[in-house]
């Protein structure tokens, strides 16, 4: 009750106030201005159905990349250490270098050693960029995962016989993948909004094509258009990654 | 070359400046500007060749450079009354106070634009020009309509050419969109576009200086263009200080300065086939 009284006031505040600011006529006009927003608002859904494809041939790409760093970072013998040394300077690298810089590097850079069409293409290398850049950080979550895992289960699984790639196989693993399942839906919602930066490569996704209404009708609302769709998808999945925590720390305790 | 000419430009522009009958004439703009006693001009950052030398518009260097401190002139404000600061599109069309009194970077003049900021009489009227490489001209494309469909096309995503693209030449696939004219310059040396659409200053430049085996491939006839590209000055909306402007823009048309600045900065176009 008395949170929905102060939530109602705040609300109203700002309903009343922000008009009352001297600029709001102006500010509205370019950026809540309804008759752009009609005018744009369904080529930008269309142009948002690039950002989902994107996002649907990166995603599991990176969910696999991902893993198979983690799994590199992990490896016991001795002989394999390279793959470790190799595991650690990938998530360095590109944990490190922003998103935006990838893409360009790998989006312009790799087609430009000549390689044919379509071979070239910035969908293709664009997709490389997000894919090693978002791999580092689910290798980091699922290597969180695999140590969260006691050592006491591997060496038990050790002495019933299973080799060391069975023992990952069947007993850390499942365990390890269900645990950072929420961590993960983190990077996918992440990724989502990241897939945006392709745009500064050539393709016309959503971001791009807010940004040509923006420039042909020198009007930011199509940028409210593209938040309002981003939104849209963003919070509905917010919400359920915060139902799988909630749920992962119900049977845990 | 390069030094001589720019010195041969510095002494013109100084010759200008001193012309006794301008400087203080005409102070329509008194009491206007954004900073008492100054004229504040915005340009992009980084500011292009061939519209201004070296992306420092303060040597008067470079077509828009020199229209600027022309204009200036005309408003009464000498060389050293001139401050330049840089701005974005994005910043010069949104809402709010402006920190310049005018900006000019090629931006064409629109009806939708001129709902949401003022623009001065147009400066300079360019054609679109197509950019290509060597490699797609030996592939066979020509400056014929047919031929120009067939191709990949690029474009700047804040410029009109991707409403050209679309609307006149029609291509077969989908054109790519770019920030700036750099990034569609990569793409081409990429191979991920076969073909850029600029204002044929900046494919000149770009296909002289940028690429190493561009080609300028055709200019589009003006009364081809739905949306022949004007280049106009950009203030805030509902400027007092436009009139003042108009007024500079008008007089360096009518005593020759603009003609004079434009052959001095701007390559001689003529030789650029037109496109069928």
């Amino acid at each position: 009750m008395i949170a929905g009284v102060s939530t109602f006031i705040v609300l109203a505040l700002i309903v009343i106030l922000v008009p009352m600011a001297p600029g709001w006529e102006a500010v509205q006009k370019s950026f809540f201005n309804k008759e752009v927003f009609l005018k744009t608002f369904p080529k930008l859904l269309s142009a948002f159905w690039l950002d989902v494809l994107i996002f649907l041939w990166c995603a599991p790409l990176i969910a696999i990349l991902g893993l198979a760093i983690a799994l590199c970072r992990d490896v016991q013998s001795p002989v394999l250490f390279p793959l470790r040394i190799f595991g650690a300077v990938y998530t360095d690298i590109f944990r490190g270098v922003p998103v935006v810089l990838t893409v360009y590097l790998i989006g312009f850079g790799i087609p430009g050693l000549g390689l044919p069409r379509p071979y070239n293409s910035p969908y293709i290398w664009g997709s490389v960029a997000l894919v090693l850049t978002y791999s580092a950080y689910v290798a980091e979550i699922f290597r969180s995962g695999i140590e969260s895992v006691h050592k006491s289960q591997r060496a038990a699984a050790s002495s019933l016989g299973l080799s060391n790639s069975d023992v990952m196989r069947y007993v850390v693993l499942p365990q390890a993948i269900r645990r950072v399942v929420p961590a993960n839906m983190n990077m996918l919602i992440a990724l989502q909004k990241d897939v945006a930066l392709l745009s500064f490569i050539g393709p016309v996704e959503i971001f791009r094509q807010a940004g040509v209404f923006k420039s042909l009708l020198a009007n930011f609302t199509p940028y409210v258009g593209a938040a309002v769709i981003f939104l849209a998808v963003t919070i509905p999945a917010t919400r359920f990654a915060d139902y799988l925590l909630a749920k992962q720390n119900r049977e845990r305790s | 070359m390069n030094t001589k000419l720019s010195i041969l430009s510095g002494l013109m522009l100084s010759a200008l400046m001193l012309t006794p009958a301008h400087a203080g004439e005409n102070k329509c703009a008194t009491g206007l500007t954004v900073k008492e006693g100054v004229l504040t001009i915005a340009t992009g950052n980084p500011a292009y060749f061939p519209w201004v030398i070296d992306d420092a518009p303060e040597s008067g260097q470079g077509f828009e450079a020199a229209v600027a401190y022309a204009v200036a002139e005309k408003m009464g404000y000498d060389k050293d009354k001139v401050e330049w600061v840089r701005a974005s599109f994005d910043q010069s069309i949104q809402p709010g106070p402006k920190d310049f009194d005018f900006n000019l970077q090629q931006f064409s003049i629109t009806e939708e634009r001129e709902q949401v900021v003022d623009f001065s009489e147009s400066y300079y009227s360019s054609p679109m020009a197509v950019l290509i490489r060597k490699p797609t001209m030996e592939a066979g494309a020509t400056a014929t309509m047919d031929s120009l469909k067939t191709l990949k096309w690029g474009a700047g995503a804040s410029t009109t050419a991707l409403g050209f693209i679309t609307n006149d030449i029609k291509p077969d696939s989908d054109p790519l969109l770019y920030d700036d004219v750099a990034n569609v310059t990569e793409a081409l040396k990429a191979g991920q576009i076969d073909a850029g659409l600029f204002d044929l200053p900046t494919a000149l430049f770009t296909s002289a200086v940028l690429l190493e085996d561009g080609v300028v491939l055709g200019q589009f006839p003006a009364e081809l263009a739905t949306n022949p590209d004007q280049f106009g000055l950009l203030m805030s909306n509902d400027n007092p200080i436009k009139p003042c402007v108009d007024e500079g823009v008008r007089r360096i048309k009518e005593d020759g300065t603009l003609k004079r600045i434009e052959a001095e900065w701007l390559q001689e176009t003529t030789d650029v086939p037109v496109i069928q």
